[in-house]
């Protein structure tokens, strides 16, 4: 036995494989862009190749901050692609019926907007899956489907182009040297954050997606919660979808935020929280977006062609997740790490595996 | 009957799971036109027989003989071919379907690959009328209630032997639990069938929870007891008394007494009144009533409906006739909260799938019931949240006592513990504690009846639910006796009441 106490603490830390790839994707890029960590300042702003991948990966961290909360309950929400349409074409077609549109009370009211939209779809998924008890693939669905023609109404079918300086400050602006999305990025994840773990809302969110009947035994208010977290996811989709229509500084019903909820699904499950629901985490989420957008920036870096960028993804997609597939390791590094068993590798553990056979006899039920 | 052959033989079965051995050695005949009860408490082996006959399960030991051939099924199917027809509690058809398309689901008879809709519907029409049921054949099967949907499952099973086997038919039906959930003119009805059906010469492997009946409309039974084989009878020949004592396994005037009285003998006021609540398919509707500091113990088999009283007084499932007041106000029972609310707690018999949330650590399990009490907004300060748990892990002495460990590792009596710990934090008036020392060592289960004296001693009402009815006697103040979903005798305990009377209760349903 090699292995330290210390090195496996950290090894079994949640988010030691999630900042393991995005290390190692990171370097990847060096050999093909050899000053890919130099950060340099040009007219006040911070440019670097890092700070793009932060920027332009902030859409999706929001979205993926707001998944994990709907996963964590055992749901997921398709509809956050269309929530970015929506929000970013009402907020646009607002202010450009402005006759100014610098002046800073419209640009907000066109934000709230927005976001109260977004809101109203998320109110909408929540009373579906919680009060109609339709499963939650199904219903995000149709805000999948019906809010792009929604988007499309608003637009007019058109993609609405607007000129404001604030507005353009959300998603394209800078401030105190770095752009002003990573501040707002930073401020979402500090609020899911302080409002997961500072309240009883994280416990109540996993309770209830880890084991729905027992949390209804125990007097938890589920449909309370579900509703609250779709609201909060789609408000998430909102700002998200704020951020990129006022980064292009135009709304398009059709593209803005396409496939971004798969994007964000799999930035939650690269992030380690189950899909099954249950046990969460914001950090791990946030590093999951950052690994699909650095590997999004590094398919552009090293020259992938094109037509086959999707399948060198959905390789490293699957190379990603059967690292963090503790019966993956187990079968590939089997060897070494027999040693550390008990010491809190999540799932497969014996005492999980247990009640399988003590459930069969038990069948009967009266 | 001058020894007629059995159609079917089954001898030496033996069914294993991992770890556990399901059936041992069972011998099971069954003669035909006879309708044979198996007879057994949850867990004795019955549904594991019945999927072993009928090819659900494959077989271990042991050797099937039907109609003198040696047999041995892959699946369903193929004892269905044989003759072997299964009607299952839940009834497997298609709502949306019309009854002669569920009776022939699978198996119309078509021509060129099309089905012959009229030949289908006059076969089907033919087969109810045979069967002397008033059925419109062409009407969708959700047009009837249950009851004639379960009477549509029985056809259709013997209609399936009729067309596949070689003119042979269906030679042996079993009915797993078909009359749980109907009322007594459906299961008239039902038995009716029944008749009939042994007239023609079938066999029927009957199963049910329902004493009454088995004396009703059986011949003969057979009784399992924890996976073995203990008997083979005619009806006439083991009473009431007789065929509890062979199920449970305890002579009803042997039972040695250990009946301690360490119960205080004051209880206060009422706390609980339950009034003609009940709920159709789970327990009858009952009146019950708990008082302050009173234990009150339910006793019956496995399955005479105790844990669906108890989830009715929780709120777990709504009641649909009677009401529950709670000192002295109704309270309305729409989902558990409600209870919650009014000082009532639940340690639910399925401590996994109904208690614990396995990936959440024990300081989490803990205090999820009081968290939810006070609403998410409302976090349980760290430090008090720390004392009380730490409290709690000590004074039940849950192991390891580590409030960071993973619930869902700890040993069964541990995490019987923790579900309680989690009620305790909450200080509820009365505890509903159901199969609480099942599965877990004697220590852990010594400990936890004393726990409940003494909840009892502070002024706590317990509702207790266990097997074993010298737990119940020892416990309780007040046992109520609960028999085919029907709470049939409140019997207040005292040096004069033992397991053998409680006993004769539950096997004669009248408290002497």
């Amino acid at each position: 036995m090699t292995t330290t106490p210390r090195w496996r603490a950290l090894t079994h830390h949640h988010l030691f494989w999630p900042v393991a790839v995005l290390v190692l994707l990171l370097l990847v890029n060096v050999p093909f862009t050899p000053d890919f960590f130099s950060i340099r300042m040009t007219d006040g702003h911070l440019y670097g190749s890092l700070v793009s991948i932060v920027l332009f990966g902030s859409p999706l961290i929001l979205v993926a901050v707001g998944m994990t909360l709907v996963i964590a309950t055992g749901g997921i929400d398709l509809s956050v692609g269309a929530v970015v349409a929506i929000t970013g074409a009402l907020a646009c077609s607002y202010l450009s019926d402005q006759t100014d549109q610098g002046a800073l009370s419209g640009v907000l009211l066109a934000m709230a907007l927005g976001l109260a939209a977004a809101a109203v779809c998320g109110l909408w998924n929540g009373f579906l899956v919680a009060r109609m008890g339709i499963q939650p693939i199904i219903a995000t669905l149709i805000i999948m489907v019906a809010g792009r023609g929604v988007a499309q109404l608003i637009t007019d079918g058109q993609i609405i182009t607007v000129n404001s300086e604030p507005y353009k400050l959300i998603g394209g602006g800078y401030w105190l040297t770095l752009p002003f999305s990573i501040f707002v990025v930073a401020a979402v994840v500090a609020v899911t954050v302080a409002l997961t773990r500072r309240t009883a809302l994280g416990l109540l969110v996993e309770s209830v997606g880890g084991n729905a009947e027992a949390s209804r035994l125990v007097g938890i208010r589920s449909r309370r919660i579900k509703i609250m977290v779709y609201v909060f996811c789609a408000l998430c989709a909102g700002i998200a979808g704020l951020m990129i229509s006022s980064n292009t500084s135009a709304a398009d019903g059709n593209n803005a935020g396409l496939w971004i909820e798969l994007d964000a699904i799999l930035a939650v499950v690269i992030g380690g929280t189950s899909l099954l629901g249950g046990r969460f985490s914001v950090g791990g989420t946030v590093v999951g977006a950052l690994v699909i957008q650095t590997l999004t920036t590094t398919i552009y870096t090293i020259g992938v062609p094109t037509q086959t960028n999707l399948v060198f993804k959905a390789a490293v997609v699957i190379v990603v997740c059967l690292l963090q597939s503790p019966k993956f390791r187990a079968k590939v590094f089997g060897a070494r790490r027999s040693g550390a068993k008990g010491g809190g590798t999540p799932d497969t553990s014996p005492a999980d595996a247990a009640p399988a056979p003590e459930a069969a006899p038990r069948m009967e039920v009266s | 009957m001058a020894e007629p052959q059995p159609v079917l033989e089954m001898t030496g079965i033996v069914k294993e799971f991992p770890g556990v051995r399901a059936l041992s050695g069972v011998d099971f005949r069954l003669f035909p036109g006879e309708i044979h009860a198996l007879m057994g408490e949850n867990g004795a082996g019955k549904s594991t027989l019945i999927k072993v006959l009928t090819g659900v399960y494959s077989l271990d030991g042991g050797t099937i003989t039907l109609d003198g051939e040696s047999v041995r099924f892959g699946s369903p199917l193929h004892a269905q071919h044989a003759g072997i027809s299964t009607v299952y509690q839940e009834v497997n058809l298609c709502p949306n379907l019309s009854v002669a398309e569920n009776i022939f689901i699978g198996r119309e008879p078509t021509r060129w690959g099309r089905i012959r809709w009229k030949q289908l519907r006059r076969e089907a029409a033919e087969l109810v009328d045979r069967l002397g049921l008033d059925i419109d054949v062409t009407a969708p099967l959700s047009a009837y209630p249950l009851a004639v949907q379960q009477l549509v499952a029985i056809v259709r099973a013997v209609g399936t032997g009729d067309s596949d086997g070689e003119g042979s038919g269906t030679k042996v039906l079993v009915l797993d639990e078909p009359t749980s959930s109907l009322d007594r003119d459906e299961v008239l009805e039902l038995f009716r069938l029944m008749r009939r059906l042994r007239d023609e010469g079938v066999a029927i492997l009957f199963v049910t929870h329902f004493l009454d009946q088995v004396y009703e409309i059986c011949d003969r039974m057979t009784v399992l007891r924890n996976g073995a084989h203990v008997g083979e009878h005619p009806v006439g020949e083991l009473d009431q008394v007789g065929l509890v004592q062979l199920m449970i396994g305890k002579a009803l005037g042997q039972l040695e007494e250990l009946h301690d009285q360490q119960l205080h003998a004051d209880v206060g006021e009422p706390f609980l009144r339950a009034s003609g609540l009940g709920r159709t398919g789970a327990v009858a509707p009952f009146d019950l009533e708990i008082k302050k500091g009173e234990v009150v113990g339910l006793a019956g088999l496995l399955g005479s409906g105790r844990t669906e009283l108890a989830r009715l007084l929780f709120g777990a499932d709504q009641p649909d006739s009677g009401t529950v007041t709670i000192d002295g106000s109704r309270i309305p029972m729409h989902a558990p909260n409600d209870a919650i609310a009014a000082g009532v707690a639940f340690c639910s018999e399925n401590r996994r799938t109904e208690g614990l949330v396995p990936e959440l650590t024990v300081r989490e399990n803990i205090i999820l019931a009081l968290q939810a009490a006070r609403g998410w907004t409302r976090p349980i300060p760290a430090a008090q949240r720390d004392e009380l748990v730490t409290r709690y892990i000590t004074a039940l002495d849950i192991r390891p006592a580590d409030p960071e460990a993973r619930v869902g590792r700890l040993s069964g009596g541990n995490q019987q513990k923790v579900l309680l710990a989690r009620w305790l934090i909450t200080r509820p008036k009365l505890l509903i504690l159901d199969e609480p020392t099942r599965g877990i060592d004697v220590g852990a289960k010594a400990e936890i009846q004393k726990l409940v004296v003494s909840l009892s001693e502070d002024g706590m009402s317990v509702l207790y639910i266990a097997a074993e009815l010298e737990e119940v006697l020892r416990l309780s103040h007040t046992v109520g006796v609960l028999r085919d979903r029907r709470l049939v005798a409140r019997i207040a305990n005292g040096p004069d009441i033992t397991t053998g009377r409680i006993l004769e209760t539950i096997a004669s349903g009248e408290d002497q």
